[in-house]
């Protein structure tokens, strides 16, 4: 086998991998010169079929939700869209829930892309570098008066997930093998993701939580992102928003604020 | 701050006051109570937290993963009422399809 004129061997075997209306290329030939396809069309499927169960593995509510043959068609086609950015199996497929919401055989499921951008968000705290979450001792040291100047750390693993459909429900549902319930998906749902331990956790944010988490996140302080959850939800509390997120995780660490 | 509401430092420590009270009152579930509330389904917000159900570990690229399917040639689409998506609905009667549109 010998690369055609100036292209590296890769840059002549790899682009008919992921293209089944494309010849097998001339530098691949059998004994005695004869042709070869069967044994080219091996790796066209081990490639293919590689990626089809990476995007397996990272979403598998998508999977239960659309079936295994729905799932591998939707991902086939993604995958020759869409060939991996990067040797590192795991960062495939980032891209997935944006193809997802396009995707014209998914327009029914309007919730899917959602439930795939959790799946993603999983992983991602399931990678993120550990850290030891911020000890709720931190905030009772800090005098009454600068409480509103306190800007918070995120933890590395922490992810929100905002939906105007029930994607955690329908995410927390499809994640194990528990016999499927009757789903209402028009509830807005929005999603903490952390990982304090070794565990990720997927949680449900209360009405604007995910605008507060989001903000102090930014590394906005708490009195603005107070300020800003209550503007846009009039239930938010701010005593449960604190304590949920600090007894979830979401955060490594605290500073006072300048005065 | 141009907002309509407005956050003293009064109301702001009152809040962290009553959100370490929760804290300190409420020790974590333990992995039991945890799985039994998921198996109750009783989610709430920030109450008991979906841990990952870990089926399928690190994800892609940590095991060898069989190639046996042959599944690089298909162009045809397959509608298979195969999942869980049709018991997911929403108002007007609409529920999830794999039917084209």
């Amino acid at each position: 086998m010998r690369p055609e004129a100036g292209l590296s061997f890769a840059a002549s075997f790899a682009p008919a991998l992921l293209d089944p209306a494309r010849h097998t290329p001339e530098i691949v030939t059998g004994p005695n010169g004869k042709a070869a396809n069967r044994r080219y069309d091996v790796y066209r499927n081990n490639v293919t079929v590689s990626l089809i169960e990476a995007l397996a593995a990272v979403y598998p509510a998508v999977q239960r939700i659309t079936g295994p043959e729905f799932f591998r068609a939707m991902a086939r086609f993604h995958v020759r869209n869409h060939p991996p950015a990067s040797p590192l199996l795991f960062e495939y497929g980032r891209d997935f829930p944006e193809f997802i919401e396009a995707y014209e055989h998914a327009q029914d499921m309007p919730w899917l892309a959602d439930v795939a951008r959790i799946e993603r968000a999983w992983l991602d705290a399931y990678h993120a570098r550990d850290a030891a979450p911020l000890a709720p001792t931190r905030l009772s040291a800090i005098a009454p008066e600068r409480l509103a100047d306190a800007v918070f750390i995120p933890h590395p693993a922490m992810r929100i997930v905002r939906s105007p459909f029930a994607a955690v429900t329908i995410f927390a549902a499809n994640r194990g093998d528990a016999p499927a319930e009757r789903i209402d998906a028009s509830a807005p749902e929005d999603a903490l993701i952390t990982r304090p331990e070794l565990d990720v956790a997927v949680r449900h944010l209360p009405a604007g939580g995910a605008v507060f988490a989001s903000c102090l996140a930014a590394g906005r302080p708490l009195g603005e992102a107070a300020v800003s959850a209550l503007d846009a939800s009039p239930e938010f509390d701010i005593a449960s928003n604190i304590a949920g997120l600090i007894a979830a995780g979401a955060f490594i660490s605290l500073a006072a604020g300048d005065t | 701050m141009s907002a309509k509401h407005a956050v003293t430092s009064l109301v702001l420590a009152g809040a962290v006051s009553t959100a370490l009270a929760t804290l300190a009152a409420a020790g974590p579930l333990t992995k039991a109570e945890g799985e039994a509330a998921i198996a109750a389904k009783k989610e709430k917000c920030f109450g008991v937290a979906l841990k990952g159900q870990n089926d399928c570990a690190a994800g892609p690229g940590t095991t060898c993963q069989g190639t046996s399917t042959v599944d690089f040639q298909g162009n045809a689409w397959k509608f298979v009422q195969g999942g869980t998506c049709t018991s997911i609905e929403l108002p007007g009667g609409k529920k999830g399809s794999l039917k084209p549109i």
